[in-house]
């Protein structure tokens, strides 16, 4: 069985931003448990040596000519953003009120 | 018989000649679409306007002489997954409902370039995550062979859309099964390319090293060339793979003497007793058309699920990190940035993507990274060779595409690694990039349709699709779609 408690759970969503509810927390601590005890069979073999995938096709590096071209227009692109204003995007302060 | 049922390349060739309108091939789908929608859920968006426009713009083009593509006035259905401009795109999620994109996926472009009309965007899991279409905020799609039951998933709508004989040709994506099993299930062809052959520009991203987008059809020739009208480079996606894409066409007719398949073994024997029937008919089926069939073992194919459900979570975790509140989709708001993305994020994603974010975050986490996604990505290499070596004895690979027929709604909604094994047959492919295609082949025990799965090496499409028409061929009549709404055949004994 592996080996996760509350305060590991409720840290994970802290680094993925999601402010769960104490009971969606507490139902994780089991169902991320039995996840990772569904995936362990990969943990127990050795495949020291055999190098990692992270992709399917052996590409590297896709260049291409610098040259302008047009994008997205930006009054359509701001036109779906929650709140905008002088052609930006708009969040809540980022810096906290002390100095 | 309808034009729908007639299927995408009548329908082209014969709006090309003059012989039908565009309008009015369009209009048969969406009468289709008014007469089914409620029973089924197919669709997150319906398009009634834009597609008439659109046909009469064919029309028009027709008859100024003009050349119209491969797919004139060929109604399709598109995964909600894939963007198009101005046209709502939710991924079945709250984060995104109302969202608009400024621009079309580089299929939807090729799409309408090709002549097809778009009627309407289909019901999916949510982001793609999940097996049945039961994980979408905007309620399930149900199976048109019968009402109780799932169609799969993730690209349920798009499946029944088919299946139902709404359109001809319809798209979806593919991470871990996501065409091949809703295929299956609906009794369709569903096809999940080469990794690469498909831009994947204007995909929504679930799990990028995975994601390809395909066709479903009635017919093996139908889904062909629904591949050839999308498939090839875009400078829009690095990793389009160069080069000419292939034309498929040509070899679907070619027969299969002396074709090596191998028969996965460890595939057949995990399955329910009407799938392994199912695979290994088709088996049969092919020796007597003349190809060598021989059954053989890749025991590295049992590790993909657990490598799958450590990758595509974590991939999954990373690229849903845009979904934040701020540029676009749902806001909730909150007195400081960080708990505005956490609330937002809370209240937009489901329970099942919360939980994929939650595990795949973990994965990656420091301390975990190399125990977990860098063991699977070891794992992933393990696989590749495994298969590959097996193509050097095997032409293709056949094995069932699912574990089971259509399962009732409900059934695995409380137990997510359940749900998870839904994948077993289909993961390998995506792993490792290889080509796949489910094709109906028989009914099952309980009156439903059963797919088989013909694998093949990277970009021997041709190849593997020359072996599914042979399989079309030889299955029993009644075993594949379109159906009438609720049209299950009696179960068996």
């Amino acid at each position: 069985m592996a080996e996760l408690g509350i305060d590991e759970v409720r840290k994970v969503a802290r680094l993925a931003r999601l402010e769960l509810s104490a009971e969606e927390l507490a139902d994780l601590v089991g169902e991320l448990s039995a996840l990772l005890d569904h995936v362990d069979a990969i943990r127990q073999i050795d495949l020291s040596g055999v190098p990692p995938t992270a992709h399917a096709l052996p590409l590297v590096n896709v260049l291409r000519e610098d040259v302008p071209r047009s994008c997205l227009d930006r009054d359509e692109v701001l036109a779906a953003a929650p709140e905008t204003e002088e052609g930006r995007f708009v969040v809540p302060s980022i810096l906290g009120d002390e100095p | 018989m309808s034009w729908i049922e007639r299927g995408a390349a009548a329908i082209a060739a014969a709006v090309r000649a003059g012989e039908v309108t565009a309008r009015a091939v369009v209009e048969e789908s969406l009468a289709r679409i008014a007469e089914t929608e409620e029973q089924l859920h197919c669709f997150h968006t319906t398009l009634p306007d834009e597609a008439r426009r659109d046909a009469d713009a064919i029309d028009e083009a027709v008859r100024a002489g003009r050349e119209v593509g491969s797919l004139a006035g060929v109604p399709v259905a598109l995964k909600d997954n894939l963007c198009t401009r101005g046209v709502e795109t939710t991924c079945s999620s709250r984060i995104l409902e109302g969202w608009k994109p400024p621009y079309d996926a580089t299929v939807v472009a090729r799409l309408r370039a090709a002549g097809a009309v778009v009627v309407g965007k289909t019901n999916l899991d949510e982001f793609a995550m999940g097996s049945s279409t039961e994980n979408s905020a905007f309620g399930p799609t149900r199976n048109p062979w019968d009402l109780d039951r799932v169609p799969g998933g993730s690209s349920g709508g798009s499946a029944a859309a088919v299946a139902a004989g709404i359109v001809p040709l319809a798209y979806g994506s593919d991470t871990g099964g996501s065409i091949r099993q809703p295929a299956s299930f609906c009794g369709v062809v569903g096809l999940k390319p080469t990794y690469g052959l498909v831009s994947r520009y204007g995909l929504i991203a679930f799990a990028s090293s995975l994601d390809q987008i395909g066709p479903f059809a009635c017919t093996v020739a139908d889904a062909t060339l629904g591949l050839e009208a999308v498939a090839g480079e875009d400078p829009m996606d690095s990793t389009s793979l160069g080069g000419r894409a292939p034309s498929l066409r040509l070899e679907l007719g070619g027969g299969v003497e002396g074709l090596r398949v191998g028969l996965l073994g460890d595939f057949v024997n995990d399955v329910s007793p009407s799938c392994a029937r199912a695979a290994n008919e088709a088996a049969d089926a092919l020796a007597r058309a003349g190809a060598k069939v021989d059954e053989l073992s890749i025991p590295e194919a049992r590790l993909g699920l657990p490598a799958y459900y450590v990758i595509a979570p974590a991939e999954a975790s990373s690229n849903l990190a845009r979904y934040d509140g701020v540029r676009y989709g749902l806001r909730v708001e909150g007195p400081d940035v960080e708990s505005m993305n956490a609330r937002t994020r809370a209240a937009g994603f489901g329970k099942e993507v919360r939980r994929r974010i939650m595990i795949g975050t973990y994965a990656l986490s420091a301390g975990y990274y190399d125990a977990y996604y860098g063991q699977a990505q070891r794992v992933r290499t393990l696989m590749t060779r495994a298969f590959e070596a097996a193509y050097e004895h095997f032409d293709v690979l056949l094995s069932p595409t699912t574990p089971s027929e259509a399962f009732p709604i409900g059934a695995k909604v409380a137990n997510p690694i359940e749900m998870y094994l839904s994948d077993l047959c289909t993961v390998s492919s995506n792993l490792t990039g290889h080509p796949a295609v489910s094709v109906p082949y028989a009914l099952g025990d309980e009156g439903l349709p059963v797919g088989v799965q013909v694998m093949a090496p990277a970009l021997h499409e041709a190849r593997m699709l020359k072996v599914a028409a042979a399989l079309e061929a030889a299955a029993p009549a009644g075993a594949r779609a379109p159906v009438a709404v609720g049209g299950r055949a009696s179960p068996i004994a």
